[in-house]
């Protein structure tokens, strides 16, 4: 598996990262170096083997179902970037 | 003696012997750390006046006979961990303005006993990194030197770099950490200090920054086993608000300190004797054998047979959880904003993210994004999760014939600042003798156990079975009384 720079581009934008293009080739060297170190996977046989998501217990703890928290609005926007009243400002989304 | 060069047990006696007082003991480190901070940059944010504030109040409870267990302890905290109204940044320029309104669980239960806090130590940015070099604040300078090279300086390990070296360079009695591949064991181990990762779920998560959620597990270093056992007494126990939180009670850990040898099994996997380890790793490791072997433990070569997997296991496992825990770095919420005039939604989230997060970071959202984009993740993900699977029941097996397991805690000492940063993989290889029991949830324990050619320190790793830390604790102890580790650091209060 071999990235370029249109592959590495396309994840980038996928994951919210701005890239500029002068750095997409190196960038795409070093991920494929990784990519490539990773491969060794490929020799363990895995054939039914239930893949482990997690070591913690495997059951889920349920909890009441009640409100415990909230109301707090200006701790919660106390590290807004922007905000209006008590919303969170971002650029205008809907024209 | 000094009161920087106490135990966190020693302190604790002379406090409530009133042989000195909590403001002393605290304004002895923070005199240390604006001596060597400057140097060091083990702290990120030191926080003189909380600590004082801390102290007095320490005192007060002292006088009136109410001491809890960590009452005036002076702790630095790892800057991973949200500490309500003191900057929380994750070594991280996205994080550079985070004030958190809320308290992280861990230290929380760490002041509800009485510890004072000095200040947020430095890390790896995100946690992400074995050599403290990926910090948006710098590096840290490891307080060791070479023997007869006071101009290479040294990286004191990472992610954990500013605890260890803060630990190591007397600026603190113990602080927290996180251990995500190796973050504590490995600089523990570069520092000449000691450190644990407990079970996964033994600690809450609630409050750290996530890096990798499956994998991360908070845990103490400090400057000997018992107080290692102390804090981590202090640290623990089951947190509702960490759905992975271990619903079990906190076993008196420092009492596991004193337990004898006699009748352990100790394995010894011959995976871990890895192609390029050095003779002198080798050396200590034959040595660790026979410390425990003349303590009455009985050493067992036991097969771990896929621990040459476990990193490129963890190099997709850790990276596609990161890649997901911080999308929510996007400018709305908290943290930094960068924002051209006329920007959509998408290009501000875009530009924040690109400038927030420093060149590691950003490489391993985009493999995480990758292993785990249309077409690639049973290939590379799934695949991950099956090899985890094989590995965690590596260790099963082995635990069904020894108590636990003795390793090497890295490959090499400590390296110099700049070092291993060309090739991403070659850092990597770092955490090779730690990622495993993060693949497991099993806790190691790093304890200093000698020193290489060179005098920098080296140490040596007790892995054990899942909340047996007590085992893990007895074996550590053991280590530590046959060790006999006295040597310290060039650069130390004091020193």
């Amino acid at each position: 598996m071999s990235l370029d720079a249109a592959t590495v581009r396309r994840i980038a934008s996928l994951a919210r990262l701005r890239v500029p293009e002068d750095q997409l080739p190196r960038l795409g060297q070093e991920l494929n170096a990784i990519l490539g170190w990773i491969e060794q996977l490929n020799e363990v046989n895995t054939g039914g083997v239930e893949p482990l998501t997690g070591s913690a217990a495997l059951a889920m703890r349920m909890r009441e179902d009640v409100v415990n928290d909230g109301a707090q609005p200006e701790a919660v926007l106390s590290n807004a970037p922007e905000r209006i009243d008590a919303f969170y400002a971002v650029p205008k989304v809907v024209e | 003696m000094s009161l920087t060069e106490l135990s966190i047990a020693e302190a604790r006696a002379g406090l409530d012997r009133k042989s000195f007082s909590a403001v002393e003991l605290a304004q002895a480190h923070l005199d240390a750390i604006a001596a060597l901070n400057p140097r060091l940059n083990a702290f990120i944010l030191p926080t003189p006046e909380r600590a004082l504030a801390d102290a007095r109040a320490a005192d007060d409870r002292i006088a009136r006979g109410a001491a809890r267990p960590l009452e005036g302890i002076p702790l630095g905290i790892k800057d991973l961990f949200c500490t309500r109204g003191v900057r929380s940044t994750a070594g991280s320029r996205i994080l550079g303005n985070f004030v958190p309104p809320y308290e992280s669980t861990v230290t929380a239960n760490l002041f509800r006993d009485g510890a004072v806090m000095l200040g947020k130590t430095n890390l790896d940015e995100f946690a992400m990194g074995s050599s403290n070099m990926t910090s948006a604040y710098g590096g840290v300078e490891n307080p060791w030197q070479r023997k007869g090279d006071a101009a290479t300086r040294l990286v004191p390990g990472g992610s954990s770099g500013g605890s260890a070296a803060a630990v190591a360079a007397r600026l603190c009695l113990g602080a927290t950490a996180t251990d995500t591949g190796g973050s504590i064991r490995q600089p523990a181990a570069f520092c000449g200090i000691a450190g644990i990762k407990p079970t996964y779920g033994r600690c809450s998560r609630w409050g750290i920054v996530a890096f990798a959620s499956s994998l991360d597990q908070a845990g103490p270093m400090a400057r000997s086993v018992r107080d290692n056992a102390i804090l981590l007494g202090s640290m623990a126990g089951f947190d509702p608000k960490d759905s992975t939180s271990a619903e079990r009670p906190v076993p008196d850990f420092a009492a596991a300190c004193d337990q004898p040898m006699k009748g352990l099994r100790i394995g010894v996997p011959k995976e871990y004797r890895v192609p390029g380890m050095s003779a002198e790793i080798e050396a200590l490791w034959q040595q660790g054998m026979a410390w425990l072997r003349e303590q009455g433990a009985e050493i067992r070569e036991i097969s771990l047979p896929h621990t040459k997997y476990a990193l490129p296991t963890y190099y997709i496992v850790a990276p596609a959880e990161a890649s997901s825990n911080l999308a929510r770095y996007d400018g709305v919420r908290y943290g930094l904003r960068v924002i051209e005039p006329g920007d959509s939604l998408d290009e501000m989230y875009e530009r924040t993210r690109g400038e927030g997060f420093g060149a590691e970071v950003r490489r391993r959202i985009l493999i995480g994004t990758y292993v785990l984009s249309a077409g690639y993740y049973d290939a590379y993900y799934l695949k991950a999760q099956k090899v985890r699977a094989l590995i965690a029941r590596d260790f099963e097996r082995a635990f069904a014939d020894v108590d636990a397991i003795l390793t090497p805690t890295a490959p090499s000492a400590a390296f110099g600042m700049g070092e291993k940063m060309d090739d991403p993989v070659t850092m990597y290889l770092n955490d090779v003798f730690t990622v495993t029991a993060n693949l497991a949830g099993l806790p190691g324990l790093s304890v200093p156990a000698g020193l290489s050619a060179e005098g920098l320190p080296l140490g040596l790793q007790v892995v054990g079975r899942a909340f047996d830390e007590e085992t893990v604790f007895a074996v550590g102890a053991a280590i530590e009384r046959a060790a006999g580790f006295t040597a310290r650091p060039v650069l130390r209060a004091g020193g």
